[in-house]
């Protein structure tokens, strides 16, 4: 009883408040003449009236509930979209500061990336940059689900699962005085659960890995998931992707440039021996799982072979330096 | 305030959290419990949005609870239920980007809760607003006292860290604790939640479930051949 007393009251309050209002006033006189409101209103009173279970009282809640509900859902979903288009975006420029190692704590994510990141747009098939397109806008990603802009990969070549890759690829450089600094490179392919996106960054070698982080997986937290680990991920600093002809032969002067061949970069089992020949084509595979590591091997293949990045890779080393 | 809180309200509020505890005594949300413990942040976040979800829901539905025909019942309280969960799970994205990856799907999962849909349709359907919306929050934090607990101790023992700060150092940065990589599957989840029922029981025999039936024993010479 307290209850409904209480409540009662605020109401009754926040009654006497909107009838001081004048807008309210003017409002509910416009209501009042108007002749639908009028027949809506003795619908509403007639209906409310009638037993729960009769056909038209039913029919007439499900669609009354289904107008409020829908006008409350699409409402939330209107008024946030900005915020949350503006977090996905926000979330993106971090990740590839972060791969650039520019991220710093507390700086204005914004500000950097549009000073220090320039985005490029690259034919996977050629290597060549395409100028056609607007950079900013295009989302790799969505191009990937678009059959106008994606191919379908070949299953014996699709060893990262992909499926379908868009034709045109968003990579990132880093430029400093003109010069390429690092070449980011987006990845994705498929580890245990998910699909693993990230970025992969280069020296403007095209060759040593700077860094590589995942944005988006759902492998399994702890195990799979510790692909996000800066601790794991800092050991790929320095790491070579692609076999070049043995350097002692280049020394000798057997052969005049150091060749590049297929990519060799992989995960393996257990940690590397770093004075082992090889090993910088070796990184610790993840304790506790396998698949995922074996994902991210196929991924890096995949991503660094003639299908992927190669062709552009060694157009910019054939360009090193010269460009700017 | 303080009429507000009488002896009704009151019961509702406290009593889930250990006498009438949805998950320990009803069994009630496991697969969310399951899901989400492995650390306690996004626990946290998914103890909040469900806690939010059940106390609005309840509220709605408690209020126009003498309209509602009792053919489409259900299909009203799913619906009133689904547009909060999707409201919830706009507002993380807006607000708390980085968690609600991390929940991704266990969010949109609310809506199948069985926590959500029980006090729905076993309290607020009967009960006036404001009490309705007091028991959606006192089973929520029933709820969310399980949650918090079982995190609390999968993501001590399963990755040495309380809400992402270490507090036991792991062998591979240079400490000592081995982590537990068992505490970070599902399956810990449920050993944990068995042995918070074994001892919720324990402590009050009253919520011991009565034996239906039981196996006839073969002593005291039934057969009768000696």
């Amino acid at each position: 009883m307290l209850n409904e007393n209480t409540q009662n009251a605020g109401q009754g309050k926040l009654c006497a408040a909107l009838e001081k209002c004048g807008h309210y006033q003017k409002f509910r006189a416009a209501l009042d003449k108007c002749e639908h409101y009028q027949k809506f209103k003795a619908y509403c009173v007639k209906v409310l009236a009638l037993s729960n279970d009769s056909l038209e009282k039913t029919i007439a809640i499900a669609v009354a509930l289904c107008l409020v509900c829908a006008v409350l859902v699409s409402m939330a979903a209107v008024a946030l979209r900005p915020l949350q288009v503006n977090n996905k975006e926000l979330d993106m420029k971090r990740n590839i500061l972060d791969v650039a190692g520019l991220l710093t704590e507390g700086s204005d994510i914004d500000k950097a990336f549009a000073e220090r990141i320039e985005s490029k747009l690259v034919n996977l098939e050629t290597g060549d940059y395409v100028d056609s397109m607007n950079a900013d806008e295009y989302d790799q990603r969505k191009a990937a689900k678009d059959p106008a802009q994606s191919v379908a990969i070949p299953k014996d070549k699709d060893i990262a699962h992909i499926r379908v890759k868009a034709k045109v690829a968003k990579v990132f450089l880093v430029k400093e005085g003109g010069a390429i600094k690092s070449i980011i490179l987006p990845i994705n392919g498929y580890g245990l659960w998910s699909t693993l996106y990230g970025f992969l960054s280069l020296d403007p070698d095209g060759q040593t890995v700077q860094s590589i982080n995942f944005y988006d997986q759902a492998e399994t937290p702890g195990l799979g998931g510790e692909v996000v680990n800066p601790a794991w991920r800092a050991l790929w600093k320095g790491k070579k992707v692609y076999a070049e002809t043995d350097q002692p032969s280049l020394e000798k002067g057997l052969i005049e440039e150091a060749d590049i061949g297929e990519p060799a970069l992989s995960l393996i089992k257990g940690a590397v021996d770093n004075t082992k020949p090889g090993s910088e084509y070796q990184v610790d595979g993840l304790a506790g799982a396998s698949l995922t590591s074996t994902g991210v091997t196929n991924l890096i293949r995949y991503w660094m072979s003639k299908e992927g990045f190669a062709p552009y890779l060694a157009k910019v080393r054939t360009v090193k330096g010269a460009k700017s | 305030m303080s009429e507000i809180l009488n002896d009704e309200t009151k019961k509702v509020l406290i009593e889930p959290l250990i006498e009438n505890n949805p998950i320990t005594l009803q069994v009630l949300g496991i697969c969310s419990a399951l899901a989400v413990t492995s650390q306690m942040s996004t626990s946290l976040i998914m103890a909040l949005a469900l806690t939010m979800v059940t106390a609005f829901s309840s509220a709605a539905i408690s209020a126009i609870r003498n309209h509602i025909p009792s053919s489409i019942r259900i299909i009203v309280q799913m619906t009133i239920i689904a547009s909060l969960v999707i409201v919830v799970d706009q507002l993380l994205k807006a607000f708390a980007y980085e968690i609600s990856k991390q929940l991704s799907v266990f969010v949109g999962l609310i809506i199948t809760n069985c926590i959500v849909m029980g006090r729905a349709e076993g309290y607020a359907m009967k009960n006036p607003p404001l009490e309705s919306f007091i028991d959606g929050i006192g089973n929520g934090l029933g709820y969310s006292l399980i949650l918090i607990i079982v995190s609390f101790v999968r993501e001590l023992l399963g990755s040495g860290k309380l809400l992402g700060i270490e507090i036991l150092p792991l062998i591979k940065d240079g400490g000592w604790y081995q982590p537990n990589g068992l505490m970070l599957l599902p399956p810990s989840a449920f050993f944990l939640i068995g042995l918070l029922i074994w001892a919720v029981r324990q402590w009050k025999p009253g919520q011991r479930e009565q034996v239906e039936f039981k196996i006839m024993s073969i002593a005291h010479g039934e057969g009768g051949h000696h």
